[in-house]
């Protein structure tokens, strides 16, 4: 067993460098600056935990080490030092939970503990001392229960599975649990109800007058409202993009699925802006509609009406591109049998190609809604005075009224919606998937659509392709003249304020966005890889690995989807934000939002590409005498390296086009780009934002482009036939390079 | 005493369950250095359970394995001195099959030339020179299954596994390569265990044949043991399809019994039948029909032109039975009344 002993070595030399070297506490300048190392050893903030040994409350924490120091020199490696390991280890991150969350910046954080002890003097928040000494903690649980042969004592599963926990725990549940707890503290830290019992009674939020006509309805009913209207309708027309792209002969339709990047690669609020270019006050579709009618139309477009068009062009190519894998997905056969059996075209459509799609219509249904609500750049540049929960979220917490009782609230509100749809549309699902796509060949060809429902189906189609070209077109075009609705001469003034460049004495990046672009470039590179790295392997332990609590693990991941981005914000900001984890301001606290932010889809991608690869080719590889890590990198991933692909540029440009979160969480320091486009519209600088945007635009689709290259050169064979066990890794790779993540 | 020479495998008191389903409930076994074990039965019988437990894919849980004598019950799979030889092959797509051959090497932290030249080794041995560069996809079924016996040869591990190999093979090429593999372990004499649920291909191949049955051993022995005095009605069937007839044993002399099934009355092997109601399994091909009357009588329910030979049900009183005649002029047709009659061999007592 001496590879027992080895990694536990490494684990304590580990353990004692950070207790003895690093500084224990978070450095205000930042860690990664290295600024700290000069004053080192005279500054006492900067001291490692071992000198920091006059607050009795850190003892415990060398007391375990040496604890597990005196178990690898006595004991031999067994089951019985596995266990005391692994207590060791849950002990002293629990202990370090328990004084890192009591302990605040000005000593107790709770009154109660008061009673009981006498006053402390406060402590910051955890540096890369205490991280590090957590990590090691978290280590000795995993090599513990390697040791007492867990999982067939594979200590890389257990490690990644320790560390996965950790990490959800630290980065979903916890910040979650804060915003909840914040709802219940006044600004002094003291427990009180006040906060809640005035906001979730308000009328604001309840209200139910409109249906009588006596005033407006609360907030919670008009996003409920607004989510309704937004599902129903983009799933609706995303299954008759659908329909048409895969089932009719109308011309262009290989080019409609060019529509589904457009929603991946579309700053949030930019369909916002182009429609208050054209149907705003000063619009020209306004304008023109005006004089010719002499109607005065004024300012309908402000409001749930203009949100729900918005989010009906944003969010239809996302029911699009999962309706065409619905509607592919029914198995030909089923139909052409129908077809035999004396079925019309009709009746076959109506009572078996659609009730097999149903399933894929509820999840459709269900990303509609969710998206809608979690949406917040259409509402913040449409709503007006009426807004939905997620800009109430924000105006409660960065407006005059700063209440953050109110925000978490509100974010309750809004979650118990998005969790309650996505535990429905669970229940009902339950076990009610037609998937008919079978790993066998499936001959045979899809029915094409009865006449009665073609013709207008390929109408609304053709229509809304028109409509969506032309919002698109607007968005180019916006950049490039003087002021919208009064001056439409052209000029390159707005790209030349955002990005121009001087080569006066040097290169200088003189233009305004410049500073956020930058940014928001190397936050996303960051970003991208981590998110891959977290999303894959978590598929790899759900797929692959089967360990206690395993389906709650996934489920937990799953459900982490349906938290829209505004109530990660504001839980980020109340986790955060004091000891003993303070990120807030950081580059960090933005990579670790994305990470979390955007895994979960990462996840779904190795999920299924996953299933695809066969089992026993894991097997195989162990069989052969290789390690689990090994079988990992030497023959699951290059496997999987389109899903890889996919991951990383999902994540990446998803870490570029997302505003809910980051919102909240930009700095003077670090600004994000679409956070200061959204401040170049509240100035009314359209002219700018829209150039910016489209530059943003066009910056995706050349990284979608080159990435899609790359995934497009992948080859595992040279000729045609596939043995046995690899047909499932083709199958996957070539539905992966059609498939844009969603 | 476990035996600990090298290539010996001993199960002891095996059980394995899957939440509250019970796949093992409890196996005993022996396997000598150098035999060729099949494990043989009907799907779920836990013939690949067991053999994953030996490969240390699955986790007993509880009982005991050891391999050459040290006991590996815990062990992970990567730990074990086994290889096996997959149903899909699972070789790995994107790698040559050079590289596929010497993973295990690599693994086990050869130096990638030396891997390489040992893996070329192994290929030659299978017959397939010259292909060390190919990539899986661009051989045949044959050719990639014998990639894998060579991946998993290579290794000299002390008990290559084999599951299913055969079955993704079309019949003519699964009868070559099961003559392939035994003469490989003929010739290197390893231990091997093999699953599969095709008793002919066990016939041919093995040392002993362990036959399963929900869970446990329900007879091992040689092929012709297991074939010539099948220990219950469901190794008669299930090895060579025997008609199973009610009879009942007139009386026991010396070894020999003397047996009265229908009107007939037949000397047979005794075993450890005792005088009363007995059971005969009966081979297909031990029955010979005849026109005319006689003292078993039957009606033939249908009749299948094989080629080579005819295949008939035939309703009798003793129930309905299967038989295989060797096709001559002597062709029956459906309905035509028959007299069956016993040859000497393919009968056998089961107590």
């Amino acid at each position: 067993m001496t590879r027992d002993n080895r990694r536990l070595d490494l684990l304590l030399v580990a353990a004692l460098v950070f207790f003895a070297l690093l500084p224990w506490y978070h450095i205000r300048s930042g860690f990664y600056g290295f600024d700290w190392v000069a004053d080192w050893a005279g500054d006492a903030r900067l001291w490692p935990g071992i000198a920091q040994i006059t607050r009795w409350w850190l003892l415990p924490v060398p007391l375990l080490l040496l604890g597990a120091l005196a178990l690898r020199l006595l004991r031999p490696a067994g089951r019985e030092r596995g266990g005391l390991l692994a207590l060791i280890g849950a002990l002293g991150l629990a202990w370090m939970t328990l004084e890192g969350l009591s302990i605040g910046l000005r000593g107790w954080n709770w009154s109660g503990w008061l009673v009981l002890f006498s006053p402390v003097e406060g402590q910051p928040a955890f540096g890369a001392g205490a991280v590090g000494v957590g990590l090691c903690f978290a280590g000795l649980i995993a090599f513990g229960l390697a040791e007492r042969g867990a999982l067939k004592g594979d200590a890389f599963v257990l490690g990644a599975i320790t560390l996965l926990v950790l990490l959800v725990t630290v980065f979903v549940l916890y910040p979650l649990a804060s915003m909840f707890a914040g709802a219940f503290q006044d600004f002094r830290g003291a427990f009180t109800t006040e906060g809640v019992r005035n906001n979730i009674a308000d009328p604001q939020i309840w209200s139910l007058r409109c249906l009588n006509g006596t005033g407006g309805c609360g907030v919670a009913w008009r996003t409920l409202l607004l989510a309704l209207c937004t599902a129903t309708g983009t799933t609706a027309l995303g299954l008759a993009f659908a329909l048409v792209a895969t089932r009719t002969a109308m011309p262009f339709k290989k080019g409609l699925r060019l529509l589904t990047v457009l929603p991946i690669i579309t700053p949030p609020f930019v369909i916002g802006l182009s429609l208050i270019l054209m149907f705003g006050r000063a619009g020209f579709v306004t304008e023109f509609i005006q004089d010719v009618t002499g109607i005065e139309l004024g300012r309908w477009l402000y409001g749930l009406t203009g949100i729900w068009i918005a989010q009906m062009l944003s969010f239809t190519p996302i029911a699009f591109l999962i309706l065409i894998g619905v509607v592919e997905g029914v198995s030909p056969s089923m139909e052409e049998a129908s077809q035999t059996m004396r079925a019309g075209r009709w009746r076959t459509f109506r009572e078996v190609s659609l009730p097999l799609m149903a399933p894929g219509l509820a999840n459709a249904f269900l990303i509609g809604f969710i998206e809608s609500m979690a949406d917040f750049g259409n509402p913040l540049v449409l709503g007006g005075s009426g807004g939905v929960l997620s800009t109430e979220i924000f105006f409660a917490v960065v407006g005059a009224q700063h209440d953050p009782a109110r925000a978490a609230v509100l974010a309750t509100v809004l979650l118990g919606f998005t969790l309650s749809a996505f535990l429905a549309q669970r229940l009902w699902l339950g076990r009610r998937n037609f998937a008919t796509l079978s790993g066998k060949g499936d001959g045979g060809r899809h029915a094409k659509l009865p006449t009665r429902v073609a013709v207008p189906v390929i109408a609304i189609v053709a229509a809304w392709s028109v409509f969506t070209i032309f919002v698109y077109g607007m968005i180019m075009f916006g950049g490039f003249v003087q002021t919208w609705g009064l001056d439409h001469s052209l000029t390159f003034d707005h790209y030349a304020r955002a990005f121009s460049v001087s080569f006066a004495g040097g290169l200088a990046w003189t233009g305004v966005a410049w500073n956020s672009f930058w940014t928001t470039m190397q936050i996303a590179l960051l970003a991208a890889p981590l998110t891959a790295a977290v999303g894959l392997l978590t598929a790899w332990l759900i797929v692959r690995q089967n360990f206690p609590g395993r389906t709650v693990f996934e489920f937990a991941l799953m459900l982490s989807f349906a938290i829209p981005g505004t109530v990660i914000g504001i839980s980020y900001i109340a986790a955060f934000n004091l000891p003993p984890i303070q990120m807030t301001g950081t580059a960090l606290i933005l990579i670790f939002c994305f990470v979390f932010r955007n895994m979960p889809v990462g996840v779904r991608g190795g999920v299924a590409a996953m299933s695809q690869l066969d089992k026993s080719l894991d097997e195989a590889s162990l069989t052969l005498g290789a390690s689990s890590p090994r079988t990992l990198f030497r023959v699951i991933l290059p496997l999987l390296r389109p899903a890889i692909l996919a991951a990383l540029v999902y994540s990446f440009v998803r870490a570029i086009t997302s505003i809910s979160a980051v919102i909240f969480l930009v700095s003077a320091k670090y600004n994000m780009a679409t956070a200061y486009i959204v401040g170049l519209v509240e100035n009314g600088e359209y002219g700018v934002a829209i150039a910016y945007s489209s530059v943003l635009i066009v910056v995706m689709l050349g990284v979608i482009g080159v990435f899609q290259l790359l995934v497009g050169e992948r080859r595992l064979r040279r000729g045609e036939t596939g043995g046995a066990g690899t047909r499932g890794a083709r199958r996957a790779a070539t539905r992966r390079t059609q498939e844009v993540p969603a | 005493m476990t035996d600990a020479r090298r290539g010996a495998v001993s199960f002891r008191g095996v059980v394995k369950t899957f939440g509250s389903f019970t796949a093992i409930p409890g196996l005993d076994l022996e396997i000598e250095p150098g035999e060729l074990v099949t494990l043989l039965g009907p799907s779920g019988c836990g013939k690949t359970t067991t053999l994953r437990m030996l490969a240390g894919l699955e986790t007993p849980t509880s009982g005991e394995i050891a391999i050459g004598g040290t006991e590996v019950t815990r062990l992970p799979a990567n730990r074990r001195d086994v290889s096996m030889v997959f149903q899909s092959y699972a070789l790995f797509p994107h790698m040559s099959v050079a590289r596929n051959v010497a993973y295990g090497l690599e693994s086990g932290g050869m130096k990638p030339r030396e891997a390489r030249a040992a893996a070329i080794e192994g290929l030659n041995l299978v017959g397939l020179t010259g292909m060390a560069d190919r990539l899986p996809s661009e051989l045949s079924g044959g050719q990639q299954q014998r990639v894998a016996v060579a991946r998993a040869l290579v290794l000299e591990p002390q008990v290559l596994l084999l599951d299913e190999p055969l079955s993704n093979l079309d019949a003519r090429l699964r009868r070559r390569v099961r003559t392939e593999i035994r003469d490989l372990q003929q010739r290197l004499g390893f231990t091997a265990v093999y699953v599969t649920h095709d008793q002919e291909e066990a016939l041919a191949v093995s040392d002993r044949i362990v036959v399963m049955r929900e869970g446990r051993i329900a007879q091992q022995g040689s092929p012709r043991e297991l074939y010539e005095a099948p220990a219950s009605e469901f190794i008669a069937d299930f090895i060579g399809e025997a008609n199973v007839l009610p009879c009942e044993v007139l009386s026991i002399e010396g070894g020999d019994a003397s047996v009265r099934v229908g009107g007939a009355t037949l000397t047979l092997p005794a075993r450890d039948a005792a005088p009363g109601p007995a059971k005969l399994a009966a081979r297909a091909n031990a029955i010979r029909l005849t026109p005319g009357p006689g003292p078993l009588t039957g009606r033939i329910l249908s009749a299948a032109y094989l080629g080579d030979h005819m295949e008939y049900e035939v309703e009798t009183d003793l129930g309905t039975l299967f038989v295989v005649a060797p096709e001559d002029d002597n062709a029956f047709g459906q309905g035509s009344d028959v007299a069956l009659a016993f040859r000497a061999r393919g009968l056998a007592l089961i107590a």
